[in-house]
């Protein structure tokens, strides 16, 4: 584990355990647990329907898991949001939309609070030292529905960070970005935390563009999970038991591969490339 | 002859009247649009003439009526947050039924055939003393919703997703969201009629949205152009008689949305920049 700060025993920011999920008759997981320490760059990855998406929302309190506590900061998640950055998947804005790069990264401080909100001198201070953090200044005044996706996610990082959160929460952040974007991002969330020691909850289905970043890997499988550095999850052996059923895991000029995934048999395909990368 | 009606009590009170109603249209609408909601206002509209219908039958305020119409279908909607196409035909379905109803209670109404023709298309320079007061404490009502929620308003509205990673409770916005929008119909049919409402809660927004990036001026542009809209087209409705004030109010703020699209290239020049 890198913790950035190396300070004796620290504690966790995040412990979770005992989680189970089920819908119906379908079981997700049971008793998964996991502590997340100061700095920490978790991935989960996993197949699509195995629970990567609830279990964000489990960590935001907007779902309940079935069996199983989560403690945020000493906090229950629903209490503990607004020390919680969340950054979501790109999503096209309008272009017609009233909503500035600014704006977009000041809802991020305050937008969940009630009234006008004439915004004083420290709070567009923030937003501006987010924006600069960002690089996203020259393109603060500009209207989202019109920026790239690239930018478009470099002021969601703002946005996420303005609040100066304890914890950092992603949900497939790089999906549709081009590879330079990717880096710009991961490497903007990559600087966070390990300057100020937030921990980061990564839910990505490639894990390739933060494999170096990446401290421990949460993996959920149908019904399954394992958790542990990538060097011992992200073997063939790993995730064939992981499975139930045979899965290779290959490297391929630099990247890695998972062959065999129920992902990878074209019945519930839905990214174009063949092999899953994980 | 412009003068000596412009001293005439009647037309203050339309003035006023249209005033009142115009600032909160502009001011909702820039929600409504952003949610994709244009078609829910018809509805709502449709649903408050119904409700007035109604009211006539049994012998109420139509007023009562209209917004006690427009606050069940707000309700409805807000509570479903019905999302996309299932959205679009659960509204369509309702709104033909209802209007449907509205036809039934306007042949059992026993009174003037004016009262139809006013509520479908405006009765502005009709409004009373007692009415500029109802219109005037509904205003209030909404521009203090809208005030106490709008940050929260504009975030469940921009950006859902992460507004409710942040705590933003979305489906009671959703039904803060229709239920204003409900009492904000029933002013706007007051001015300009139940089949016009669009004209006051749409269009303003509209042409705001392409004249300004910033949230918050692009609502107080809309309120303006509302206001403009509905001002210019009573007084030039006293000018010209033969042109009724929906006709010059939706003239009005239709001009403001083409020049909006032509001129407010706002979009364009980032596309340039």
């Amino acid at each position: 584990m890198s913790t950035a700060t190396a300070t004796a025993v620290p504690s966790p920011v995040v412990s979770a355990s005992g989680l189970s999920l089920r819908f119906g008759e379908r079981t997700l997981w049971d008793g998964l647990g996991f502590d997340l320490m100061p700095g920490e760059f978790v991935a989960v990855l996993g197949p699509n329907g195995t629970g990567k998406t609830s279990l964000m929302r489990i960590l935001l309190g907007l779902l309940r898991p079935t069996a199983g506590s989560v403690d945020i900061g000493g906090r229950r998640p629903a209490d503990a949001r607004a020390t919680v950055g969340y950054i979501p998947q790109h999503h096209a804005f309008d272009r017609d939309q009233p909503l500035r790069g600014r704006d977009l990264v000041r809802l991020g401080l305050d937008g969940h609070r009630w009234g006008i909100g004439f915004g004083g001198r420290a709070t567009n201070a923030k937003v501006e030292q987010a924006l600069d953090a960002v690089g996203a200044a020259g393109y603060a005044d500009t209207p989202v529905g019109t920026l790239s996706g690239g930018e478009q996610q470099r002021l969601r990082i703002a946005q996420a960070l303005v609040s100066d959160p304890e914890l950092l929460l992603a949900d497939e952040p790089l999906l549709s970005l081009d590879l330079a974007s990717q880096q710009i991002v991961t490497g903007l969330i990559d600087a966070r935390r390990r300057t100020a020691g937030t921990p980061v909850m990564f839910v990505t289905h490639d894990i390739n563009p933060i494999f170096g970043l990446v401290d421990r890997v949460l993996y959920l499988a149908p019904g399954r999970w394992a958790m542990g550095v990538p060097a011992e999850i992200l073997t063939t052996e790993t995730l064939t038991r992981l499975y139930g059923a045979p899965v290779d895991v290959l490297r391929v000029r630099g990247r890695v591969v998972v062959v065999g995934t129920p992902d990878d048999q074209g019945a519930h395909h839905d990214h174009d490339h063949g092999p899953e990368a994980v | 002859m412009f003068s000596d009606l412009l001293a005439q009590q009647f037309v203050h009170t339309a003035l006023a009247g249209g005033a009142v109603a115009a600032i909160v249209s502009g001011a909702i609408g820039t929600f409504v649009v952003t949610r994709g909601a244009s078609f829910a206002v018809h509805a709502i509209s449709e649903l408050g003439f119904t409700g007035a219908a109604g009211a006539l039958v049994i012998g109420l305020d139509p007023v009562v009526g209209m917004i006690g119409g427009s606050l069940v279908v707000g309700l409805a909607l807000g509570l479903l947050s019905l999302r996309g196409r299932e959205r679009d035909s659960a509204i369509g379905a309702v709104l033909a039924f209802g209007l449907g109803v509205g036809v039934l209670f306007l042949s059992l109404y026993q009174g003037y055939a004016t009262e139809a023709t006013s509520l479908l298309f405006g009765s502005i320079s009709s409004v009373t003393r007692g009415q500029l007061l109802e219109l005037i404490v509904v205003s209030a009502i909404v521009m203090a919703g809208i005030g106490i929620a709008y940050r929260p308003l504009l975030f469940s509205s921009v950006d859902p997703e992460v507004a409710e990673a942040r705590g933003v409770p979305l489906r009671a916005l959703s039904v803060l969201t229709f239920l204003l929008l409900a009492l904000t119909t029933a002013e706007a049919i007051q001015v300009v009629g139940v089949l016009l409402v669009l004209t006051l809660v749409i269009t303003p927004a509209a042409a705001a949205q392409r004249l300004s990036a910033n949230p918050a001026t692009a609502i107080a542009l809309s309120m303006l152009i509302a206001v403009i809209s509905t001002e210019g087209g009573i007084l030039l409705s006293l000018v010209e008689t033969s042109w009724p004030p929906s006709f010059c109010i939706s003239t009005i703020s239709f001009s403001f949305y083409v020049y909006a699209r032509l001129a407010g290239g706002r979009s364009l020049r980032s596309v340039v920049a």
